[in-house]
């Protein structure tokens, strides 16, 4: 053994093989595309277009609405359209810019590239901000936010999430693949900004290719090292992964900083690289369209605003109707009702799946097993939880400890009851953490 | 695009395992010893096998019928239940004890409670013990190759010298599965193989149970003595079938081994001062009733609050 990793967690059959052979092609958006002005947690950033001006592709269309918020760029060159609500793969209704794309993708002049070195910290943290970068796995978390701690000479691990532990997705994969110059380019970017860090890749084993390529790539940085983990979910999540690359652990009421660590992904890492070397804000993402109802699998550099229905006519298109269509992973990514949702900075893959594996299984009445308890992460009780949340019980919620759930539907996965474990611990948690405001 | 896809909450995929092949592979678990016994005690043997396993799906089937339930006898919970319960009966038990014992586990034992996962109780053994305290004549009296006579356990208890040869193949007085370790111990295998269940509680019962039985036992360390507690009674099947039941163990790891380590000291007291040779059945229904106790003292710790290992 010998691998790094963390107690708990499960072995889904990963799904990757679909496409993970595939190249990153570039998707070319049709005449419409629409940009949600809340791509982020915090504040939804504010249009500072106005209806029918012409806008190029890297112009920023939308600046940020506050400190914890993230400015939005045009992928294309076009006409402003209109401003107005729109559904996202979450299911919420969100006020978006649409614009019509004049199909010349004419570029704007974003900013000098200055050489790294002769870049002040507030400087690199203003482009960050500026460029709009925030967490692409899937949280949206502004990164500039996430790269001011309090005590930013206490940081003593930049962790690279490059575990990609959500079956079927293989962006990551891909963008290490082929550029982890790049990747290894933001971790250089980001390590200027913490003079005492180490930076870490944490890369699960099921990816050796990667794995070689970065030793290679990092062998004569220092202050640069891969560490390989045991396969399984969810190996990525921010506290396993700290734990398995640091053994830190920290729980729901700390920050990663706390333990000395800030954990980025592949995409992100990508994104800081192109801003602050390359001079390019982030206006598009690498997307996996996969599933056993999409005619060809593959990933796509697919610029945001796009329609999530295009990206899927380029791969080939649904073969039949899918009962299912998760945007994410399947194990937390959200189930979308429609395709016409844009792609957004948080769109890792759009999956189709011909049979709804959560429909097939109606729940029934818990027999006990523990199965749960061995899979949970988080080393809480979820049978458990999952009955005082379907009571109301807040009181012996949080006495068995309900808020540390991370929602990695661990649980629910391995349940031989099919009991929505998850999704009745997650909307208790919800309650009581606004209680907690209260 | 005018179709709209399913909507849930994540994740949306789910294992392959369910509730009803984890009671098909204890099923199938059992066979070894139930083969085993139809093959030693007779077609009599076969003929109480069957109608108690048949009495509690029927029981199961009228009530939740009766009650306008959902019908869940697909699920194989009752089948295990009367299997297990047969397992548990004397070869010579009459037909009416056999039906009695499997509604009583399944209507009283489990569906009054709230059926599947609700019973504070293992369903098999509180209705063998129902049925010992009733019938204790009936119960007690094992006829083996058309003589009566006491059973190993009993002569040990006794000071009289037992065959543990005998006792480990089956060719022994006993309750139809309870007899022969090596088919218990062939089914177990299975079991531990197929992940439906772990060493912590049998292996913390019988270790406990090893040094209850060195430490009190006046005999000191006598490997035969040792060895025919081991195999003698409902121990194995108790330790590998009953005491693993999921429902009425608890949750936590740690409280498994507490529990574990419960049975283990209730069996070797229970079989050594007690007036009963046997001990396994009690002491796994009282241990059942410390459960919720057991439970709330061992907590896990959460990740991130000292519960990293």
């Amino acid at each position: 053994m010998g691998l790094l990793t963390f107690k708990g967690g499960i072995h889904p059959d990963d799904g990757k093989k679909l496409s993970k052979d595939k190249p990153i092609v570039e998707a070319k958006p049709g005449k419409e595309l629409v940009y949600p002005l809340s791509q982020h947690i915090g504040a939804p950033a504010n249009p500072i277009v106005e209806i029918g001006a012409r806008v190029l592709r890297g112009e920023k269309i939308a600046e940020a609405g506050g400190f914890v918020s993230a400015p939005i760029y045009s992928s294309v060159s076009g006409t402003v359209k209109a401003i107005a609500p729109h559904f996202t793969s979450t299911g919420a209704k969100v006020n978006s810019i649409i614009i019509e794309n004049d199909e010349q993708y004419e570029e704007a002049k974003w900013r000098e590239v200055i050489p790294l070195e002769q870049m002040k910290k507030e400087e690199i943290l203003n482009c960050i901000a500026e460029a709009g970068i925030v967490g692409m796995g899937g949280a949206g978390f502004p990164t500039r936010v996430k790269l001011s701690p309090k005590e930013p000479e206490k940081i003593e691990y930049i962790i690279a999430n490059c575990a990609e532990c959500e079956p079927y997705i293989t962006a990551d994969y891909r963008r290490m693949l082929e550029t982890p110059e790049k990747l290894v380019g933001g971790m250089k970017v980001v390590l200027q900004l913490f003079e005492n860090a180490k930076g870490i890749f944490g890369i699960e084993d099921n990816k050796p290719d990667c794995i070689e390529k970065l030793k290679e790539l990092t062998k004569d940085e220092p202050r640069m090292e891969v560490k390989v983990l045991q396969t399984k979910y969810p190996q990525g999540a921010e506290r396993q992964l700290i734990y398995a690359t640091t053994k830190r652990a920290i729980n729901s009421s700390m920050l990663p900083a706390d333990a000395g660590c800030i954990v980025d992904n592949v995409e992100t890492l990508i994104a800081i690289y192109e801003a602050v070397i390359s001079g390019k804000p982030l206006y598009e993402r690498v997307v996996t369209v996969s599933g056993d109802a999409v005619k060809e699998p593959g990933n796509f550099l697919a610029p945001c605003g796009m329609s999530q229905m295009e990206l899927i006519e380029m791969a080939g298109g649904f073969e039949g109707v899918p009962e299912k269509v998760i945007s994410g992973g399947p194990m937390m990514g959200f189930a979308m009702f429609s395709t016409e949702v844009p792609v957004t900075k948080t769109s890792s893959a759009i999956l189709g799946f011909s049979k709804d594996e959560v429909k097939k299984h109606e729940p029934s009445a818990c027999i006990n097993c523990g199965r749960c308890v061995d899979a949970c992460p988080s080393r809480i009780v979820p049978s458990r939880l999952a009955d005082f949340a379907e009571r109301h019980d807040e009181e012996s919620f949080l006495k068995w400890e309900g808020l540390e759930c991370v929602e990695c539907g661990s649980c629910s996965y391995v349940c031989p009851a099919k009991r929505h474990l998850k999704q009745a611990i997650g909307s208790m948690r919800k309650i009581a953490l606004a209680n907690k405001k209260k | 695009m005018n179709e709209t896809f399913n909507i849930s909450s994540s994740p949306h995929i789910r294992a392959k395992v369910t509730t009803g092949n984890i009671m098909f592979l204890v099923l199938i678990a059992l066979m070894p010893t139930t083969l085993f016994g139809i093959y030693n005690f007779g077609v009599q043997a076969l003929g109480i096998v069957f109608l108690t396993v048949a009495s509690a799906v029927a029981t199961e089937y009228l009530f939740e019928r009766f009650m306008g339930k959902k019908i869940t006898i697909a699920d194989g919970s009752a089948a295990v239940t009367g299997l297990l319960l047969a397992l548990n009966l004397p070869p010579t038990a009459p037909w009416w004890m056999c039906v009695l014992g499997a509604v009583f586990a399944i209507l009283v034992v489990k569906q009054l409670f709230g059926g599947l996962g609700q019973n504070f109780m293992n369903p098999a053994l509180a209705a063998r013990c129902f049925l010992l305290i009733s019938f204790t004549g009936r119960m007690t009296t094992f006829v083996y190759d058309g003589v009566s006579g006491a059973t190993p356990l009993a002569q040990l208890k006794t000071g009289e010298s037992v065959n543990t040869m005998d006792m480990l193949i089956g060719n022994i007085a006993g309750t139809i599965g309870e007899t022969s370790v090596i088919a218990i111990m062939i089914g177990a295998m299975f079991l531990l193989f197929m992940g439906v269940i772990d060493l912590r509680i049998p292996g913390t019962y019988l270790i406990t149970f090893i040094v209850m039985i060195v430490l009190f036992s006046g005999k000191g360390f006598d490997l035969n003595y040792l060895t025919a507690q081991l195999c003698g009674g409902g121990l194995m099947l108790g330790a590998w079938f009953m005491a693993t039941d999921y429902v009425t163990a608890p949750i936590t790891k740690n409280g498994q081994i507490l529990y574990g380590v419960c049975l283990g000291v209730l069996t070797g007291l229970f079989r050594l001062l007690g007036r009963s040779a046997e001990g396994v059945s009690y002491a796994i229904i009282i241990s059942n009733l410390l459960v919720p106790l057991i439970e709330r003292v061992t907590r896990p710790r959460p990740f991130g609050k000292g519960g990293e290992r």
